[in-house]
């Protein structure tokens, strides 16, 4: 156990400063999820070494990454999202409405920065429309309100495109994709790193991340603290509707074409991206660093069982098994352990003290 | 008068329900020119929405508790899978064991998910995501990339979805039996009113003495078991089973029990109102073919409608709640 040091401090004006410091405890820093989540990695690691000739190569291990970047881009403001103890399934739907618009805008005459900018705004309307609602009307569930957005936004990009597709896109759009920095490093990599350091200042060094933190844990304490958490959530799901537009921009240069049904069921794999990195979808809880470190962890559990030419269905169940393994494994010790069954086995092999 | 007033605002859901769906129907009758209300098309109608409506029986029981089951699709994919394998091998098995087959396949698959969230204390969304993927997952390896043809499956069980029983069609009488159990169920036995005591506080459930872990369990199992029977229905009415059988159908029975009114943050919702959204997205998929919407507009006109009518129904029931605290001002 930390043992806390609390601190109080009289002022000359009769107010009290009280500080409280955390003593630094080894097996607490030990305990922490994301050394379990780089057991995981290393666990992969070593299974695709064995596994694969040749995979310790910077140069692919590096591509490796665009595979799944579309979807790392949205799993930090989802974060945020599953951090206020809300949910957002509306983001894949924002994704493809997000690049109809852009490609419709593009075909219609602007030029592509201009369609690149529309697309951004129209995420960010997006997101803004899902907070504006979850705050008017707080009796609704963010799940509820995000499910029907969803199949709105997907509908509303079906009205535009119908089935056709939209292509033909500048080639430096392409370059999004493409562009390696030193021939190595994926541009779009640089940009995830750029994107996960904001995020992580945000949450963990900013008063509006603390403020998540505690509507997290308590809306209403946190209400009546003084937090604008209704300011905040509309934020909160307008930055994960913009990002899901740069989602957008990167998947359809990488498609280099633009339909309506893009990125579809990609919600829920983003969501497991940010629980399994140790985000929890009750709220207040969660860092930065688990969550970069999921996505690493499923891309190339991905990757590496896509090289061993694994089925899909094969790496559809790996994944799932694994999301809830490693829920449980923080849980397991209170919920187990209290189990009648474990408490004779545990009789039968440990006498009392 | 004052009689007539509770009855009113206790069943609000349900009348509001009813009538967004005959605004619909008159809107609709008009349009497409005396079509929609005739005693065939109410019989299609009621045909298509009868699977969704079974299914949402389900998801209501887990709702009811606080939870959810996003697996609900895969669940019905899996269990009509193994179902159809079997007939293909031999077609003259009765129908009722390859229902049974798909039911106890679902109520396994319910049993996993109920006990990854009553003992392992998994998040039920999460749990449920995760057995997603690997119940998919197991029916592509079952399917092993073919698919379960309508030759292949014998005229005997396809017959179960074509055929009828005093004129009304076999689904539709089913969906009526299940609904029947079902409103007895979560009325009548202390078993179902278990289910809304732990949806509304698991804490005060247990110290009553109810074992919350085992009804927990329960509920996802009768999801299960009731995913298993809607599947094989569902691959009984198309006529076809493979892997991706009802990708995206969680949704469908979400929004459904939804706008009959279960709350996701459990302890309210009734099987009535679950009957009637069901049958609002059934009308709406029914109608809007018939007065001519474009396919392409039809995903966010469904979409629209259930945003509206879920927020419709809270400024009615804020309207509601703003009354009855005025009358006891007074």
């Amino acid at each position: 156990m930390a043992k806390e040091i609390t601190k109080q401090v009289m002022q000359e004006d009769g107010t009290r400063i009280i500080s409280a410091e955390k003593k630094f405890s080894f097996k607490k820093f030990m305990l922490q999820w994301e050394w379990m989540l780089v057991l995981m990695f290393v666990a992969v690691t070593v299974f695709n070494l064995i596994k694969i000739p040749n995979y310790a190569n910077a140069k692919n291990l590096f591509s490796a990454t665009r595979d799944f970047i579309d979807k790392a881009i949205v799993v930090f403001p989802m974060a945020f999202v599953l951090m206020l103890g809300e949910i957002d399934i509306s983001v894949a739907s924002t994704m493809a409405l997000s690049a109809t618009i852009m490609g419709v805008a593009y075909q219609a005459g602007f030029p592509m920065a201009l369609a690149i900018v529309i697309a951004l705004a129209v995420g960010a309307l997006c997101g803004f429309i899902n907070g504006i609602i979850l705050v008017k009307f707080p009796e609704l569930s963010s799940m509820i309100v995000t499910l029907s957005t969803q199949i709105i936004f997907r509908g509303i990009a079906q009205i535009i495109l119908e089935t056709q597709s939209v292509n033909g896109f500048p080639a430096w759009h392409t370059q999004i994709y493409t562009a390696k920095i030193g021939g190595i490093v994926p541009a779009a990599l640089i940009f995830v790193v750029v994107e996960a350091l904001f995020f992580a200042y945000l949450l963990h060094y900013t008063k509006f991340g603390r403020r998540c933190y505690a509507m997290g844990n308590s809306t209403t304490v946190a209400k009546f603290s003084g937090v604008h958490t209704n300011k905040i959530k509309i934020i909160v799901y307008t930055m994960a509707g913009l990002f899901a537009a740069v989602a957008a921009i990167y998947l359809s240069a990488k498609m280099s074409s633009v339909r309506s049904d893009i990125a579809k069921g990609y919600e829920l794999d983003i969501i497991a991206m940010a629980v399994l990195g140790g985000v929890s979808t009750a709220g207040g809880k969660g860092r930065m660093l688990g969550a970069s470190l999921s996505i690493l962890v499923i891309g190339y559990l991905r990757y590496g069982l896509g090289l061993m030419n694994a089925s899909s269905q094969i790496i559809m169940i790996v994944v799932g098994a694994l999301l809830i393994i490693a829920v449980a494994i923080p849980n397991f010790r209170e919920s187990v352990g209290q189990a009648n069954w474990f408490r004779k086995l545990k009789g039968m092999f440990v006498k009392k003290a | 008068m004052n009689k007539v007033k509770k009855f009113f605002s206790s069943n609000i859901r349900e009348i509001s329900l009813i009538i967004v769906m005959i605004v619909i129907a008159i809107f609709v009758q008009i349009r497409s020119d005396g079509n929609f209300l005739s005693g065939e098309n109410i019989n299609d109608m009621l045909k298509e929405t009868a699977v969704l409506a079974i299914c949402a029986v389900g998801m209501m029981c887990v709702m009811v508790t606080g939870g959810i089951d996003l697996s609900i699709g895969a669940i019905m994919a899996l269990g009509a899978m193994i179902g159809s394998t079997v007939l293909k091998g031999n077609q003259d098995l009765p129908n009722i064991v390859i229902v049974l087959i798909s039911m106890g396949v679902g109520l396994v698959c319910g049993l996993i998910n109920g006990t990854l969230v009553s003992r392992l204390r998994i998040i039920p969304i999460i749990a449920t995501l995760g057995t997603m993927n690997i119940f998919r997952g197991v029916t592509y390896l079952v399917a092993n990339g073919s698919w379960v043809k309508q030759q292949e499956m014998g005229q005997g069980f396809l017959g179960m979805a074509t055929g009828s029983f005093l004129g009304i069609n076999n689904l539709i009488i089913i969906a009526i039996v299940v609904y029947v159990v079902a409103t007895f169920f979560m009325t009548k036995l202390r078993t179902g009113r278990k289910l809304y005591a732990v949806g509304n506080s698991e804490e005060s459930a247990r110290v009553s003495g109810i074992k919350t872990g085992r009804t927990l369990t329960m509920a996802y199992a009768i999801l299960g078991a009731i995913a298993g029977l809607g599947g094989i229905l569902y691959v009984c009415k198309y006529g076809v089973a493979q892997g991706e059988t009802c990708v995206g159908y969680e949704m469908n029975v979400i929004a459904a029990c939804v706008l009959g009114g279960v709350s996701v943050t459990g302890g309210t919702g009734r099987v009535p109102g679950v009957l009637l959204g069901a049958i609002l997205l059934g009308m709406l998929n029914n109608a809007m073919p018939l007065i001519q919407i474009s396919v392409f507009w039809q995903e966010a006109i469904r979409g629209l409608i259930i945003l509206l009518s879920i927020i419709a129904n809270t400024l009615i029931r804020r309207n509601v709640e703003m009354k009855a605290l005025r009358r006891r001002n007074i």
